[in-house]
């Protein structure tokens, strides 16, 4: 601050001895415009101590939203062609141009083609789904919490989800629903968490950011204990191990069957929040700036609240809790492009749609045959990154 | 353009927090809303920018009922600088200042070219065009707040509500500050802490005092020993600049008072 003052005062030393420039603007005789004019006058007036100047952190977005299109299509077919089976690229792409276009294949190749259609290209596109819906609900939840550290998980939501995946898992309820049993049992109890924390947050004045992260992660905590003690209370071990997996995030379960419903609730999700985009700028300013600039910040927030739950239940439901994603790409993206909600959303769910499928292709390939839990590999990931994000914010925002 | 406040009272949980309250802003006037902390004067121009609803009373814009109307339309004619001061998303100014076309845009429209040149000039007009691809973050809060005011032009207002606008401003920027929204040759609403810049800056002072209007005029009428001892508890002294001859004050605590 010192460094400050004295650059002010040397800026006012300029100013005086430039005070014809002040005619100018037509008010020379207002004292006052002499601090006006100096300033206005210092084009290149030097940045505080440690902040440094502009970042150059603005990648064209044509082009960046091109390359990420692009990358997703190669991931696509990565995740489609990689794996433990042994299949040459030529017949990975013969296959997908034959699942894409209905053409036949041999009698013979049926067991590989289904490998690569059925089993891999679903859940590769159910990664991509589930990244994409994360991100983007991340960047919605940090808005609408106003904290650069909030989640889409922080709402409590996938806690919630859990309860009902587990119960299935474990206990075997809604067995008649048979394959369909997870997923409806996850979404269900992620709704029915979305209403419990709504209640609980809710105050006459609408939803407050701190009293939604509070109750979000007093419900966290308060059904991550159900979820435990079902863990502990089962016979089989088995059960508890796929309830681990489940908690920490498995795309092992996809298939084509579980993709329109996720797809459908991530697209309609990312639709809300596109039409929203310039709101959420002005709520991420404050609920009195919003207000002032025409946003009514208890609607949105109710708006966001619905389609953050909403998503967070179905992509949950058919993925698991996976961590870290809806955290760290918004944060990344930010670094790219800006805090500006347009780009944010435009370029964050691609981003995380492109992460996901990698990370799922790692889970399956490091200790193949045997699968690691997606939420293991983004927290290896995730943490370093999150380091260096720590730091980096400490730097660029030092003194505030 | 006029604002007129009629009546406006404010209950929030069994409170008056604003009491009848009735004042206004003729076209292109300066006028300040003083009192002490506690006084109303935030929740009062809370009112008027729409982040509060008055639990009776009206404020009217060019005897438009403002509540009447949507809070985009609303947006249109009045711009505010309320007191938030969020620091977690590192939005650059040119962004901060884009914000102020949000009334005039519908959700996905494109910013047009009218836009950019409205935001670009009124970065310039706050002589703060260079800053536009700072960080706002990285601003110092002299140039933070010139940058407010910039969005607040770009939205085209005809009225500029201003919640404490020279809080923690050394006295060059308060200066620059109240001379910046004098300029611009909107009628202005603000309240102010500072007496010394009111009775300089203001053509028409309001005192407010647990929710209540106790006198209204200019500075030198209404700012007496008198009410400044009963409202805000201090003694008074009331001097001439020594320049232009405006009332200017100098105060200490009543000796009868304990300092407690």
């Amino acid at each position: 601050m010192d460094c400050e003052k004295a650059l002010r005062g040397a800026a006012a030393v300029r100013g005086r001895s430039s005070s014809r420039r002040r005619t100018a603007r037509g008010e020379s005789d207002r004292p006052v415009a002499t601090s006006l004019d100096r300033i206005s006058s210092e084009p290149s007036r030097p940045a505080r101590v440690g902040t440094g100047s502009a970042p150059p952190r603005r990648v064209p977005l044509p082009l960046l939203l091109t390359s990420l299109c692009l990358a997703l299509s190669v991931s696509l077919v990565c995740g489609a062609g990689l794996g433990a089976s042994g299949l040459s690229w030529a017949e990975v792409l013969r296959y997908l141009w034959a699942g894409l276009t209905g053409g036949a294949i041999g009698p013979d190749e049926v067991p590989a083609y289904t490998i690569v259609w059925e089993l891999r290209l679903s859940r590769a596109v159910l990664a991509a789904v589930v990244g994409a819906g994360l991100s983007a609900i991340g960047v919605a939840v940090q808005a609408m919490v106003r904290n650069a550290l909030a989640d889409p998980f922080v709402l409590g939501i996938s806690s919630g989800a859990a309860v009902g995946a587990n119960a299935v898992l474990i206990f075997g309820v809604l067995g008649a629903l048979g394959i369909w049993a997870l997923s409806t049992a996850a979404f269900l109890s992620a709704l029915l968490a979305m209403v419990l924390v709504y209640a609980v947050a809710r105050t006459e004045r609408g939803l407050t950011p701190l009293r939604l992260i509070l109750t979000g992660t007093a419900m966290y905590y308060g059904f991550s204990a159900v979820t435990t003690f079902m863990v502990f209370a089962a016979e089989r071990g088995e059960a508890a191990r796929s309830a681990m997996m489940w908690l920490l995030g498995s795309l092992s379960g996809a298939n084509w069957a579980a993709v329109p419903i996720a797809a459908g609730a991530v697209l309609a999700g990312l639709a809300h929040l596109g039409w929203s985009a310039r709101r959420l700028n002005a709520l991420a300013m404050g609920d009195e700036t919003a207000a002032a600039l025409g946003v009514d910040p208890g609607r949105l927030r109710k708006e966001l609240f619905l389609v953050s739950a909403a998503v967070t239940g179905a992509v949950v439901a058919v993925s698991g809790a996976i961590g870290f994603v809806g955290l760290m790409v918004p944060h990344a993206v930010r670094m790219l492009v800006g805090a500006d909600h347009r780009r944010l959303l435009a370029v964050a769910p691609l981003t995380g749609a492109v992460l996901l499928i990698w990370v799922d292709i790692l889970s399956r390939v490091v200790l193949a045959p045997a699968e690691l839990p997606v939420g293991v590999l983004t927290a290896v990931i995730g943490v370093p990154c999150f380091i260096l994000l720590m730091r980096r914010r400490a730097y660029s925002f030092g003194g505030i | 353009m006029r604002i007129d406040i009629d009546a406006l009272t404010v209950d929030i949980a069994g409170a008056r927090l604003v009491d009848q309250v009735t004042v206004g802003a003729a076209d292109g006037q300066l006028v300040g809303l003083v009192g002490p902390n506690g006084s109303g004067k935030s929740t009062l121009l809370r009112c008027v920018y729409r982040a509060l609803r008055p639990s009776a009373g009206a404020v009217r814009i060019g005897g438009e009922d403002l509540h009447a109307l949507s809070t985009r339309e609303s947006a249109r004619r009045l711009a505010a600088l309320p007191q938030d001061a969020v620091a977690e998303f590192d939005f650059t100014v040119a962004e901060i200042v884009a914000m102020g076309r949000l009334p005039h845009q519908g959700p996905v429209a494109r910013t047009t070219d009218e836009d950019r040149r409205l935001c670009a000039d009124a970065l310039e007009g706050v002589g703060a065009g260079h800053l536009a691809e700072r960080g706002f973050l990285t601003l110092s809060g002299g140039e933070r707040q010139r940058v407010l005011i910039a969005r607040a032009l770009a939205q085209q207002p005809r009225v500029l509500v201003l919640d404490e606008p020279t809080n923690h401003l050394d006295i060059a920027h308060q200066l620059e500050v109240l001379a910046l929204v004098r300029s611009s040759g909107l009628t202005v609403l603000t309240a102010l802490h500072d007496l010394n810049l009111a009775a300089l800056h203001c053509d028409l002072v309001h005192v407010i005092d647990s929710g209540r209007i106790v006198a209204s005029g200019a500075p030198h009428t209404v700012l007496t020993t008198e009410l400044l001892a009963d409202v805000f508890g201090v003694r008074a002294h009331r001097v001439a600049h020594p320049g232009t001859g405006a009332l200017q004050l100098l105060f200490d605590l009543p000796p009868a008072r304990p300092t407690s």
